[in-house]
């Protein structure tokens, strides 16, 4: 275990320290020992900022199933060093606003930070991991500290609605994910992203590369809020904001893009990808956008906005792999690697913005006690710094410059307008509607950032809407959205500053074996690129999302604004409900609780599976030959048993049915002489009296059973059954009879029974000396039977009974 | 020899899984006895009939029937009788219990206990 190991696993370690601190230091707020962790392990990793900018990875392994090929290897380049930055750092930044935000007398921290260490933990994990099933293992992690941390507030409803839902959505997707790592592996033959990388030559033309590609898509769409998985984040809304800002806008809803980053160099290059990424993300980002007008929430604005950026960085990435397709240096492919170069600028950017406005959001809620646009209004005089960061928030949001986010949506409009020249997988085609779903989302987008900054902050302020005394929040809340707010600026006015440090590489991991040795990709991020087509798609933006703000009220009214939940989530409430009915009409349809379809179901199961079995190897046989003669004798035996036992199943009387198997058993007793078994024949005969007399204690010295039975329905289906196993013994024994293989071993028991056992009767020799367990066991059943039935006569447990 | 007794064998499991599928206990456990009875039958068949003496050593005969068979089904016939006089019992009891023999009208009675 190297030190990075261990930096991997330190906040499980930390985790399981915190219900200590929670105990013995109430009066320190626990969130004060979490704090320092993030802090160290950010400026831990920054180290190796040096180290990957200049194109290095840093790589240990420790075997953890060597045997089935899982190490656990963490492998460090610029892309995982990217992803370790933003969860490490905002993971700082939201510990230290959570300590503000959570009440230390009303909350139970210790489950929280729990919580929180462990999904830092396991993304950590995820991002570090080089190891597909450790990745995994992760994965599923990250899955579960998230729903703990959205059903946090357990007595609510509603959080154990949207932790539930995000559980299912999620695990199902990394479930599925995990079939495609098998597949992965089964092609490959190794778990190791690098190796697998490394033979991608030999994998892209196997027949489960698009199954395999399908399955973890599956995984991260999931994961990323993807349309039409995207019905979770909304419901993850119901987590404390600290999470919120965490885990739904900066860290875990990026997984899926950390995934499909990770393994474009595997699966890029193809159609397929191109398609299926760039197609989803570009359906989420515009689904997203438009939702998000009509939402009333705050928080639900903000993860509708989230859902729509992640599509944006989705779309960009596919857009990104059809440079995996040219050589470098090809002038369509400087396009794509531009597009991707895109997809890591924004999803800094939207790391920055979201997790401030998140904050912000947790400010408002906090301090006025509700995040209804409806109720809010007014506040910029009264809290002007969460006023001033959310202004810089929702402007980088909007796309407005001088802010980072005006940057990365110009890329993206470079990106889209220059999809359309691609001559590749059909672009020619249908590439225009890239460029007209991207502008018409970023109106939306413009519209909602409006919508979000004039309803919580202009007009007038009503007192009467709030329960508490509205001010603005203290000085620790603030820090981690100041923060936060001045990246936003910074990265806004100096982009380059991040250039070669954090993208370059970032870019060289998502497309490897572009470049040359000692070759970097050209990155220059400027604020103004002439008059040119993007340009004028943003002044549009501007234009038409004030119009529509400014129409609002015309069309607020309508059924579009009035219905705030999305439609797919009836679709998942819908299929959750009849899964559960549908599951539960069908076992009620099978389980009736009768034992009689029970055994119904178990003879017919028989009668067909082996019926079916005899037929297909056409297994039925009557020679004839070795048979022994029927002498008259055992003719009459036969009969009367036959007609004794038929007796037994009509009789209308307990005293005739008992009779009749007393019949049965004493001709059984009769055959057995007639075959030459002595000893069957006596025990035979002594037990078939003893079980009559049995019988007849139960049912004729007992006054409480009816003599006669209650009436005995005939029932066809019944008989239909039981003449089935009827024919198919007699078949079976006839068939068997004739086909033997070998002989048996009566020749070793004649020779041995008197030489090695000492005894003429071989019959008891057996029983006793040559199979005298069986004989010990058996006598232990009869034991067993005989105190049971004591037992059950004796003991009284019930009242009524005494 | 062995085809007759086979049909034998088959009507007594006939009758036993129709009994068996009736509603009342006293019916399920009598069908229970001559599912038995036809299984033991059955075994002894499948050892082969008549094909010499008893298996027993003092008779000198040249050849013997199969004792393996005869021992399995010396050991069956205890256990099924141990467990036929358990189930019977506990039919009784059950009887005692719910007031009836049916098995229908147990179903429910699940909680009564």
């Amino acid at each position: 275990m190297t030190l990075l190991h261990w930096a991997t696993i330190s906040p499980f370690l930390l985790a399981i320290l915190i219900p200590f601190f929670y105990k013995y230091f109430r009066q320190v707020h626990t969130g004060w020992f979490v704090l320092i962790l993030p802090l160290i392990l950010f400026i831990y990793f920054l180290r190796f900022l040096p180290t990957t900018s200049n194109g290095g990875v840093v790589t240990y392994e420790v075997p953890w199933v060597p045997s089935l090929g899982i190490n656990f290897t963490v492998y460090l380049d610029g892309l995982s060093l990217l992803f370790v930055l933003l969860i490490t750092g905002i993971g700082t930044l939201v510990v230290l606003y959570s300590i503000y935000y959570l009440s230390k007398v009303k909350e139970k921290l210790n489950n929280f930070y729990v919580y929180l260490l462990m999904f830092m933990g396991a993304m950590l994990g995820v991002v570090l991991s080089d190891n597909l099933i450790v990745l995994y293992a992760f994965w599923e992690m990250t899955s579960l500290a998230s729903s703990l941390l959205i059903s946090y507030w357990y007595h609510r409803k509603k959080s154990t609605y949207g932790a539930q839902k995000s559980m299912l959505i999620t695990v199902t997707g990394g479930f599925a994910m995990l079939g495609g790592f098998a597949l992965l592996y089964l092609m490959t033959g190794t778990f190791s992203i690098r190796g697998i990388i490394d033979q991608v030559a030999l994998i892209s033309t196997d027949a489960l590369f698009i199954p395999a590609m399908l399955l973890v898509l599956l995984g991260a769409f999931t994961k990323s809020a993807q349309f039409p998985f995207h019905i979770w984040l909304p419901d993850a809304m119901e987590a404390p904001t600290p999470v919120s800002a965490y885990l739904h806008s900066a860290t875990m809803v990026k997984a899926g893009i950390y995934l499909v980053a990770r393994l474009t160099p595997v699966f890029g290059g193809v159609p397929e990808w191109f398609w299926l990424l760039s197609g989803f993300g570009i359906i989420t980002l515009c689904w997203g956008s438009i939702s998000a007008v009509r939402q009333k929430d705050l928080k639900a604005i903000l993860a509708f906005s989230t859902i729509s950026q992640l599509g944006l960085i989705m779309c960009l990435l596919g857009l990104g792999s059809a440079s995996l397709y040219f050589g470098y240096g090809e002038e369509p492919e400087k396009y794509t690697t531009a597009a991707t170069l895109a997809a890591i600028f924004h999803l800094i950017n939207h790391a920055t913005f979201k997790g401030s406005l998140f904050m912000t959001a947790g400010i408002i809620d906090h301090e006025t006690g509700t995040r209804d646009i409806r109720k809010l209004g007014g506040l910029m005089t009264i809290m002007p710094v969460t006023f001033t960061i959310s202004l810089i928030g929702l402007a980088s949001m909007a796309g407005l410059p001088p802010f980072n986010g005006f940057l990365s949506k110009e890329m993206f409009f470079t990106g889209v307008l220059k999809a359309t020249e691609l001559s590749i997988f059909n672009m020619q085609t249908w590439g225009f509607i890239f460029p007209i779903l991207a502008w018409v989302a970023s109106v939306f987008t413009f519209a909602y950032c409006l919508i979000m900054f004039f309803k919580t902050f202009t007009g007038k302020f009503r007192p009467e809407n709030y329960q508490v005394k509205v001010h603005e929040a203290p000085i620790g809340m603030l820090i981690s959205p100041i923060i936060l707010g001045s990246l936003v600026v910074i990265f806004g006015f100096f982009p380059n500053i991040l250039a070669y440090t954090l993208i370059e590489p970032s870019v060289a991991a998502i497309l490897p074996n572009l470049l040359g040795e000692g070759e970097k990709f050209d990155i220059h991020i400027y604020h103004w690129h002439g008059f040119n087509t993007e340009l004028f798609m943003t002044l549009g933006v501007i234009i038409f999302g004030t119009l529509i703000y400014l129409t609002m009220k015309s069309w607020a009214k309508s059924h579009f604004y009035l219905q705030e939940r999305d439609p797919i989530n009836y679709l998942y409430d819908g299929s959750l409900e009849g899964l559960a009915r549908g599951g539960q009409s069908f076992t009620s349809f099978y389980m009736t609780g009768s034992m009689r379809h029970y055994l119904l179901y178990i003879f017919s199961f028989l009668v067909l599976f082996l019926g079916f079995m005899f037929f297909r190897l056409d297994a039925v046989s009557f020679s004839g030959t070795e048979s022994a003669p029927i002498s008259a004798f055992e003719a009459i035996v036969a009969l009367v048993m036959v007609t004794a036992a038929i007796v037994v199943a009509v009789a209308r009387t307990r005293l005739t049915a008992i009779i009749g198997l007393g019949a049965v058993g004493y001709s059984l007793a009769t055959f057995f002489v007639l075959f030459r078994a002595p000893d069957l024949a006596l025990t035979q005969m002594v037990i078939e009296t003893i079980s009559t007399v049995l019988f007849l204690l139960c049912f004729y010295h007992l006054p409480l059973f009816k003599k006669k039975f209650e009436s005995v329905p005939f029932k066809l289906g019944n008989l239909i059954v039981s003449l089935g196993v009827g024919i198919l013994v007699t078949l079976l024994a006839i068939s068997s009879h004739h086909s033997k293989f070998f002989d048996s071993l009566k020749d070793f028991f004649i020779g041995a029974s008197y030489d090695e056992a000492g005894g003429k009767n071989m019959v008891n020799v057996i029983l006793v000396d040559f199979r005298g367990f069986d004989t010990l066991f058996e006598i232990l059943v009869l034991t067993i039977a005989a105190i049971g039935i004591y037992l059950m006569i004796k003991l009284r447990v019930a009242k009524e009974e005494q | 020899m062995e085809i007759l007794i086979s049909i034998v064998v088959g009507i007594l499991f006939t009758v036993g899984v129709y009994l068996i599928l009736s509603r009342n206990m006293t019916r399920i456990i009598i069908g229970t006895g001559i599912l038995s009875h036809g299984v033991h039958l059955l075994l002894l068949t499948m050892g082969g009939l008549k094909q010499g003496a008893p298996p027993l050593l003092g008779e000198k005969a040249a050849s013997y029937t199969d004792p393996l068979p005869q021992a399995l089904i010396l050991t069956a016939i205890v256990i099924s009788f141990g467990v036929t006089s358990f189930f019977l019992v506990l039919a009784y009891r059950a009887y005692k219990a719910h007031g009836t023999d049916n098995m229908d009208e147990m179903e429910g009675a699940k909680s009564d206990e």
